[in-house]
């Protein structure tokens, strides 16, 4: 790696602009996300950050502009390829695999050096390893009494945990977060927040989409808020949350004042 | 062989396992990949068609039969990149029109042998007995590999993608690399089974392979259980010699197919393979449940 890509930040968005049909879901945006940094990514409905999440996991290809993950342009690679190169991904509306139990599907995913080349796939058959190491990750989200079950007969805030457990079982060297405690309640979601703050601890970068702002201002280092496909501001925490034009986009226009 | 349990028993065993590989060469695909296929007959025609004219122009059977094979698996990689971006209902249309499409071309085909087909294609020279043992063996050999992948993290990979395809590719699997691999293995096996098929018969014409001939072998594959290797062989070897002990099924055969893949689809859609379990495990519960 050179010098230069190493002041640089881990993910470089840069101009990114998406365009469904005639709306602008986003519209020139930039910045960048850290080594080992804890990135809050927020908006109100309809601000483009799950359409940016997608751009940066490559379900959709951005009109414009670029997306650098450790100084490589992945702008034009496919899905997997990107989470080779190291993103996971946890989804806003899960997407378990039905077919599996609940381990499977994070021992797959533990299992991603296995699955790079199919003949190499072809050759191997044990899996303990990969069980061994997803009973760590669905231990560390707390849903690893329901290993053995099976996602179609699990409440939602379990499968939620579960998408973050197959986005970890990956090692991932940028962990995408989106609304990862929706569906939880007061208690588990603050015991989600605290183990998403412990890993990036150990040294993940994350990026949390999140609703939730009480969580998000006491597990974040630093703020990016998007609206209506902008980036309206960027920064530390409080800081942002003080600034009239982010306090205008999420109390609305008018009711800044008053609700405040 | 042939003394001990006579030349129609043979013909028989040779036919069931020429189906049995066959359907699980399809099972690879539509069973494991998740991948639906309408057109598998066109691959088992250009294997039987590949070995065929080889044969006939003089080289041994066993490089023939390889040939065909390799013929099919690349017919396979071609149609397979050709329809990687379509799923569900389009693929099925897809592979559909190639079907049609092979029909098409080989009946224009002089060289071919065109309407006509090819006749006194060469003996594979191992006897009736012989023959009808290689051809179990090969298709016992595919049995195994089925089961071996099913478990190996290929068949992981292949669950994951007939479950999900978006979500096996945020897990990191590249489902269009194995996609293809699906194709070209179960394509290839078909024309190995095509090419089996043209030396058992000696007489192959396009009519041998088409949409009726593939909607056959997607009986067996629906029939056994999509996926399940031992359901799709009991579908394949029974379905197949149906017609030998009851002459009338020959001319009610779509009737019958209809009839069966209609009756699953509707009261057991496991197939066979899940109407056991579902069997096996109502009987569990009531012995647990008596006293």
């Amino acid at each position: 790696m050179t010098a230069l890509s190493n002041t640089a930040g881990l993910l470089e968005i840069s101009g990114v602009t998406v365009r469904f049909g005639g709306v602008t879901a986003l519209d020139d945006v930039s910045f960048a996300v850290n080594e080992g940094e804890l990135l809050g990514l927020i908006g109100p409905n309809g601000a483009g950050k799950t359409t940016l999440l997608r751009a940066i996991t490559g379900v959709i290809t951005p009109g414009g502009g670029s997306i650098r993950l450790a100084g490589r342009d992945i702008t034009g690679l496919p899905i997997h390829a990107r989470v080779r190169l190291g993103l996971g991904l946890s989804q806003q509306l899960v997407r378990p695999l039905r077919s599996m139990t609940v381990i499977e599907n994070v021992a797959l995913a533990a299992g991603h050096a296995r699955t790079l080349s199919p003949l190499a796939a072809l050759m191997v058959r044990e899996r303990s390893a990969e069980r061994e190491s997803a009973l760590k990750f669905l231990d560390m989200v707390g849903i690893a009494e329901v290993a053995d079950g099976q996602p179609a007969n699990l409440p939602l805030g379990t499968l939620k945990r579960l998408e973050v457990a197959r986005a970890l079982a990956l090692e991932p060297r940028l962990l995408l977060l989106d609304e990862p405690l929706a569906g939880l309640n007061h208690v588990e979601a603050a015991r989600m927040a605290d183990t998403i703050a412990a890993l990036n601890k150990d040294g993940l970068t994350v990026i949390l989409i999140e609703h939730n702002l009480s969580e998000v201002l006491r597990v974040c280092s630093r703020l990016v808020v998007l609206d209506n496909g902008r980036r309206i501001g960027e920064g530390e925490p409080r800081a942002v949350m003080a600034d009239a034009t982010v306090r205008a986009a999420y109390l609305g226009r008018e009711a800044g004042d008053a609700a405040a | 062989m042939v003394e001990i349990i006579g030349a129609y028993q043979v013909s028989l065993i040779t036919t069931m396992g020429i189906s049995v590989i066959l359907a699980l060469s399809l099972n690879l695909i539509t069973g494991f990949c998740g991948q639906i296929s309408l057109g598998h007959a066109a691959f088992i025609g250009a294997g039987a068609y590949g070995a065929a004219m080889l044969t006939t122009a003089g080289w041994p059977f066993a490089a023939g039969l390889a040939a065909g094979t390799a013929i099919a698996a690349v017919l396979g990689l071609v149609v397979g990149l050709a329809s990687l971006r379509v799923r569900h209902d389009f693929l099925a249309i897809t592979t559909m029109g190639v079907g049609f499409l092979f029909l098409g071309v080989v009946r224009q085909q002089e060289w071919l042998g065109g309407e006509m087909g090819i006749s006194s294609i060469p003996d594979a020279g191992l006897g009736k007995g012989g023959y009808m043992v290689l051809v179990v063996l090969i298709a016992a050999a595919i049995a195994l590999f089925s089961v071996h992948l099913k478990r190996s993290w290929m068949g992981y990979a292949f669950d994951a993608i007939a479950d999900d395809e978006d979500t096996a590719r945020m897990v990191g699997v590249d489902a269009a690399r194995y996609k293809l691999t699906a194709f070209a293995m179960g394509t290839g096996l078909a024309g190995l089974g095509g090419g089996l098929y043209a030396h058992d018969v000696k007489f192959i014409a396009p009519d041998s392979f088409g949409f009726i001939e593939s909607i056959t072998i997607l009986s067996m594959v629906v029939i056994g259980g999509i996926g399940p290797v031992w359901g799709v062989i009991v579908a394949a070897a029974v379905l197949s010699v149906l017609p030998f002990w009851f002459q009338f099924i020959e001319e009610y055969k779509l009737l019958l197919y209809g009839g069966l893949l209609f009756a699953v689809m509707r009261f057991s859609p496991g197939g066979l393979a899940g109407f056991v379990a579902g069997f096996v495990a109502k009987h569990k519960r009531r012995r647990a449940a008596a006293p």
